[in-house]
């Protein structure tokens, strides 16, 4: 079965954006190279408005990702609980397109009778368990995050904890909008894990602007450079197989 | 945490509506709500003829992960791992389809408020059980992962502790599944959250401290210090402290050497830990003991005296009358 690297960008945000393009329909860009977006609304005793909710299920749906808004300090266990599913979920569609082409007509894993599910059911979590993942994780540092980036950079952590606990190997990057000068600021390069990041973080400066769109089509071209670079062609070829029998 | 909007109306199902199984054709009448959780909602059911649990969610392929769970434990055989499974299917309701599994409804308290209601002395053997059973899950290539009290029900007369909610059970060696903060390895910064035995026994170490910490803490500094310090600080935790102390730092290999080291705990103590006190109290032990014997000695020669009397006493008054 085919599935290569899973590529995922996860955002973190705690509201509306209000500079440049619109980030659903560059959520809708990116799902359409094959990158998934996730997306978390983070709350303190401030409640998101009606218009940042509808904006970040908004992303989330149009980037074939899952999202989820949560108080600050049930942060850690979301951040990884979301990226998992969102795993799962992108897994389950590669699966499920391998079933149609065997099965014929538009068969997914919900058409077939529970009995017959478990097994292509083994064959998602196998694949959860060793596919190869990147995560560009986009943090929102307008004003309003300020307080709330300790908790971020914990749960940030605690992910690549989670995640390097696979046996498929995974790579992080993070991003952060507003930057000091440009839209968007590269805070950490591709890495296995993000223990470096705890020196980055308290540095972060913090703007008024909050402009998602702008930054999700940035990150969508950092997937896209790494893609031509030379070392990565070869040693992550984007065209891998993993033979698994349903 | 906040759940998506069609978990959502999940838990909103009013008693008495009835969920109608699109390939088995079985019917379930809601009676209440039994919790909710990241992954689905558990009711309480009547089918057509007893109560059971039917766990419901949005995302079919949580529901076909924990079925496979459930499934693979009913082949080990006379096992109280988990609950039994006895239907899964879906239910079409206007225009959505969610899935379910109906399962064995188990009765009872959790952990910790059973051993609130009932006292600390349970804690022992309710750890006994529950050490046994993860020495068969673990042997069997599992790993329960998401331990908690609120995932261990205690049911019975006979008392039995059993696990609920399969979310977070994973094969060992993979990533573990589901977890909760205060019980997990991995947020103390411990160890990861790869599954292996010591995940699970590290987490039951955290259940005893919870026992004495109901509210349970934050994490603080974190590590062996932070907990160790919490455990002396409750005395009523005194018994188990090496035990914690081994299970935190992964000591245990298997679940039968936590078990056995609970064994030997619950034993009742006739030394003292004091040196001094000990070579003491052993010498008092043996002059007890002596004491005891010679009296006991004592007592039997009275007693033969006693029956001797007697029986010559009926024999010489039956001889009286005879000559009479």
């Amino acid at each position: 079965m085919r599935t290569g690297t899973l590529k995922q960008i996860l955002l973190i945000t705690d509201g509306c954006s209000n500079q440049g393009e619109d980030p659903i329909a560059m959520a809708t860009l990116a799902r359409e190279q094959g990158v998934t977006i996730n997306v978390i609304g983070v709350m303190e005793q401030d409640v998101i408005d009606d218009q940042g909710l509808k904006e970040i299920e908004g992303i989330a749906l149009s980037g074939g990702g899952v999202s989820q808004v949560v108080y600050s300090q049930q942060l850690s266990q979301t951040v990884q609980m979301v990226t998992r599913k969102a795993m799962t979920q992108t897994l389950q569609g590669v699966v499920n397109k391998e079933l149609q082409q065997i099965l014929g007509g538009t068969k997914k894993m919900e058409d077939l009778p529970p009995e017959k599910r478990g097994e292509i059911m083994e064959v998602v979590d196998e694949l959860g368990e060793t596919v190869e993942l990147d995560v560009l994780i986009l943090v929102d540092t307008s004003a309003s995050m300020t307080h709330k980036l300790p908790t971020v950079k914990e749960a940030l952590l605690d992910l690549s904890l989670s995640l390097n606990a696979r046996s498929g190997s995974n790579r992080f990057s993070v991003f952060a909008f507003p930057g000091k000068k440009v839209e968007v600021e590269k805070l950490l390069d591709w890495t296995p894990n993000l223990e470096s990041l705890t020196t980055i973080f308290s540095k972060l400066s913090t703007g008024g602007i909050t402009p998602t769109g702008p930054a999700i089509k940035e990150a969508i071209s950092y997937f896209q450079q790494k893609k031509r670079s030379l070392r990565s062609m070869l040693s992550r070829d984007d065209e891998q197989f993993f033979e698994e029998s349903i | 945490m906040m759940m998506n909007n069609s978990l959502k109306s999940l838990s909103k199902l009013s008693p008495g509506t009835v969920i109608h199984g699109k390939w088995h054709r079985n019917q379930y009448t809601i009676i209440k709500e039994l919790g909710n959780g990241a992954n689905g909602v558990v009711y309480l059911v009547r089918d057509s003829s007893r109560q059971v649990a039917l766990k419901i969610s949005d995302n079919p392929s949580s529901i076909i992960s924990e079925v496979n769970v459930l499934k693979s434990f009913t082949k080990v055989q006379g096992s109280a791992l988990g609950p039994s499974l006895f239907d899964v299917d879906d239910w079409e309701t206007v225009g959505k389809q969610f899935s379910f599994y109906v399962m064995e409804f188990i009765k009872g308290p959790n952990l910790l408020t059973f051993i609130q209601q009932k006292g600390p002395e349970w804690l022992g053997v309710l750890l006994l059980q529950l050490l046994a059973d993860l020495d068969v899950l673990h042997e069997k290539g599992w790993v329960f992962g998401d331990l908690k009290p609120e995932n261990l029900l205690v049911n019975g007369p006979p008392i039995r502790v059993r696990c609920i909610d399969v979310g977070g059970t994973t094969i060992k060696g993979r990533a573990i599944k589901e977890f909760t903060e205060f019980y997990d390895r991995g947020y103390w910064g411990m160890g990861s959250r790869k599954a292996d035995e010591r995940y699970d026994l590290f987490a039951v170490a955290m259940v005893i401290i919870n026992t004495a910490y109901p509210g349970r803490f934050n994490k603080t500094t974190g590590g062996i210090s932070q907990l160790m310090g919490m455990v002396k600080q409750k005395p009523e935790l005194n018994l188990y402290q090496s035990i914690i102390k081994n299970a935190l730092s992964g000591n245990y290999q298997t679940a039968g050497e936590m078990r056995r080291d609970v064994l030997a705990a619950l034993q009742p103590r006739k030394q003292k830990s004091d040196a001094g006190n000990q070579v003491k109290s052993r010498s008092q032990l043996h002059r007890n003991g002596a004491k005891r014997n010679v009296t006991k000695k004592k007592g039997g020669l009275f007693e033969t005296a006693l029956i001797i009397l007697t029986l010559s006493f009926l024999y010489f008054f039956y001889i009286y009358v005879q000559i009479l």
